[in-house]
């Protein structure tokens, strides 16, 4: 598969703590790449070092491939045209991503002469095209609003078409809808769908909830502790999961209907990125885990079906239904 | 005995709004005419979305707010005015528990202090009482003696949420409200505390009020549930049932907004616009403007919570009995109610 960017062997460290272990992921064209995890493990870092991002005293090694371009070894300013341009991104909070003091033509209208060189009345039709585009209702008159004159969800849609004024080839969307409300957040989702249909943009879907990322991806790339614990079409992924850590997130969500169990969680809590275990990052709080796992580190490996996992038991999980019973969470911390 | 641990009536609040200098203040009525009943027991959970009152009802039934209508009954008995001694004795009995763990604790005390603080202040027992319940405490939400020498800032969020069930259970409560209590976690440790919760009221015989946006962790903890719309219970009815058999249009739409994990969004109802502003509340049923199914009726009559068999209620008018099979969705309902139909009811069965 030719993709269109690709991370090999990304690693980053602050302070001497490594946070980010060596990441290889590839984006093809056109096509929606979930990133799933808890906090802190590495799925927001990757991306913000991957575009250069991160403050100076991060230490970021590896390559990020965009074309034969390595973006971690560019010059500033050549940096500067492939963001917002190539790759945009979006960020959890619009509120606070968009500039209080001036209005949305001339936020949008930024980025328009930034990366598409237009000018004059071509901005503010551009501009009114964007927020159609993105569903802002009577876009020629809210161009002229300002970000507290909308709503969260608004704001959302707002960034959306600031990021889509580069015409980018790749969405990176970090919980784009995680502080909206779950109605709003159905629409944000929508829209996201329909926009790559309609542009056929490749997007990177950065989240913490299964179940937001399982409405939009294809494919779903699951991190534990910095590292790429299981890579997965979605439909395998939520069928039947590789790695005893993604089976342990998907088995921790209750179900919305059908009868109550009990829920199955993961004991005791994520290692410090200072403090890792040797060997499996995931060991200590894995029930399958057996001794060889406290020494070796599984590499992120395929078991077929183009689906790679990072578990010494390569995905051969006895049946959920056999599965030793988790410890009590209650006792293990 | 039959009479309901918690039981409110009609209750309203109304906050001042922002007195514009030429525009009359007007008032935002975060919680409209709720009526609610907790059994010993029993967990009652609310759902709803930003604004919807939610909050503001937990902080109703525990006296924090004084209604400006309607009664809260605690144990068969009226609630004393906030701030009162007597209010101060029923707290011992009422505890709160909220989204963010941090904020709750304080940050100069160890877990150990805050855990017995409760006894202290409301002279439980005598000094190795106090200990032994401490210890008891932390061994019930699962937390170790060292953890428990520790400052908040040393524990991790999960931890810091058991820290502040074990101090809201130290004065054995009969009614714990909790607002968003796992909302701030990440999603393994979510279900430790979820897990932690059903525990603890099982063995304790707790009775809950369960507040949260979360329909699936709601439906976990919760043996009733009521959906919330803009200060009005829209919907309520048993755990078991009420999010696969939906009858509000707002609670299905909530349902199918909610993502499932391997499903796919393209079956999804979609709801246009926004979330109302709770002080520019529309007239008649407040979901209308966004409502699929709205009818005239709905723009100038407001539903009230009408009781449908098998233990639910909406308040809807298109909403009809549980005998019929198939509320709402058919188009002859919509027909029968003599009614002109302004969407095509056939869409939001979609």
């Amino acid at each position: 598969m030719h993709s269109y960017v690709s991370l090999e062997n990304l690693t980053v460290s602050f302070n001497g703590v490594t946070v980010l272990h060596g990441i290889d992921l590839a984006i093809a064209r056109g096509e929606t790449l979930g990133l799933v995890g808890e906090s802190g493990s590495g799925k927001s870092v990757t991306w913000l070092a991957a575009l250069g991002l991160l403050p100076g005293k991060a230490r970021v090694s590896g390559r990020v491939m965009l074309g034969d371009q390595n973006l971690l070894t560019e010059s500033e300013s050549k940096l500067s045209r492939v963001r917002g341009k190539r790759i945009a991104m979006i960020f959890q909070d619009p509120a606070s991503a968009l500039n209080p003091m001036a209005t949305v033509r001339r936020q949008i209208g930024e980025a328009l002469a930034l990366h598409r060189g237009l000018s004059g009345g071509a901005i503010k039709a551009e501009a009114r095209r964007l927020l159609d585009l993105v569903g802002v209702p009577d876009a020629e008159h809210r161009l002229n609003c300002y970000p507290h004159e909308f709503s969260g969800g608004q704001n959302q849609r707002i960034m959306i078409a600031m990021a889509l004024a580069g015409e980018p080839d790749l969405l990176i969307a970090d919980e784009p809808t995680t502080a909206l409300d779950v109605t709003i957040q159905a629409q944000v989702l929508d829209l996201l769908a329909l926009v790559q249909r309609e542009t056929g943009m490749a997007l990177v879907l950065i989240s913490h909830d299964l179940g937001v990322v399982s409405q939009i991806c294809d494919r779903v790339a699951v991190m534990y502790a910095g590292r790429i614990v299981e890579e997965a079409s979605a439909d395998q992924l939520f069928d039947r999961a590789a790695h005893p850590y993604s089976r342990g997130l998907i088995g921790s969500l209750p179900a919305i209907d059908g009868p109550r169990q009990r829920l199955v969680t993961i004991g005791g809590t994520v290692p410090d990125p200072g403090k890792l275990p040797p060997g499996c990052s995931f060991a200590p709080r894995c029930a399958y885990a057996f001794a060889d796992c406290r020494t070796t580190r599984p590499l992120l490996s395929g078991i077929g079906q183009g689906r790679n996992v990072a578990c010494l038991l390569d995905g051969r999980l006895p049946e959920p239904a056999v599965a030793p019973t988790l410890q009590h969470e209650g006792l293990t911390l | 005995m039959s009479q309901p641990l918690l039981q409110a009536v009609g209750l309203a609040r109304v906050y001042e709004g922002n007195h514009g200098f030429f525009s009359r203040a007007a008032g935002v009525r975060a919680v409209d005419d709720v009526t609610l009943t907790v059994g010993r027991g029993e967990t009652l959970g609310i759902v709803g979305e930003s604004g919807s009152g939610k909050s503001t009802t937990g902080r109703l039934v525990l006296g924090l707010e004084t209604p400006d209508a309607g009664q809260v009954h605690f144990d068969g008995e009226p609630m004393p005015a906030h701030g009162t001694p007597e209010w101060r004795r029923w707290r011992i009995r009422m505890q709160m528990i909220y989204q963010d763990p941090l904020g709750a604790l304080d940050r100069r005390m160890r877990i150990t202090d805050q855990i017995r603080e409760p006894l202290d202040i409301h002279a439980l027992g005598d000094q190795s009482e106090r200990d032994g319940r401490v210890g008891e405490l932390l061994r019930a939400v699962g937390l170790s003696e060292d953890l428990a020498k520790r400052y908040p800032h040393q524990l991790s969020g999960g931890q810091r949420q058991r820290a502040v069930l074990a101090r809201a259970l130290a004065t054995k409560p009969s009614l714990l409200v909790c607002d968003e209590p796992v909302s701030a976690l990440d999603v393994s440790i979510q279900a430790q505390v979820v897990n932690l919760l059903s525990d603890l009221q099982a063995e304790l015989g707790l009775a809950m009020l369960f507040i949260s946006h979360d329909l699936r962790v709601v439906r976990q903890v919760s043996r009733r549930i009521a959906v919330m719309y803009l200060g009005r219970i829209v919907e309520e009815g048993d755990a078991d049932d009420l999010f696969s058999q939906p009858v509000h249009p707002y609670t299905r739409a909530l349902v199918s907004a909610a993502p499932v994990p391997g499903r796919k969004s393209s079956d999804r109802i979609r709801l246009q616009g926004e979330p109302p502003n709770p002080a520019n509340r529309p007239g008649g049923c407040a979901f209308h403007p966004r409502c699929p199914v709205a009818i005239a009726r709905c723009k100038t009559e407001l539903p009230l919570l009408a009781d449908l068999g098998a233990k639910r209620f909406a308040a809807c008018h298109l909403a009809v009995p549980a005998a019929s099979s198939a509320p709402i969705r058919t188009a002859g309902t919509l027909s029968a109610a003599g009614a002109t139909v302004t969407t095509d009811a056939g869409m939001f069965a979609k």
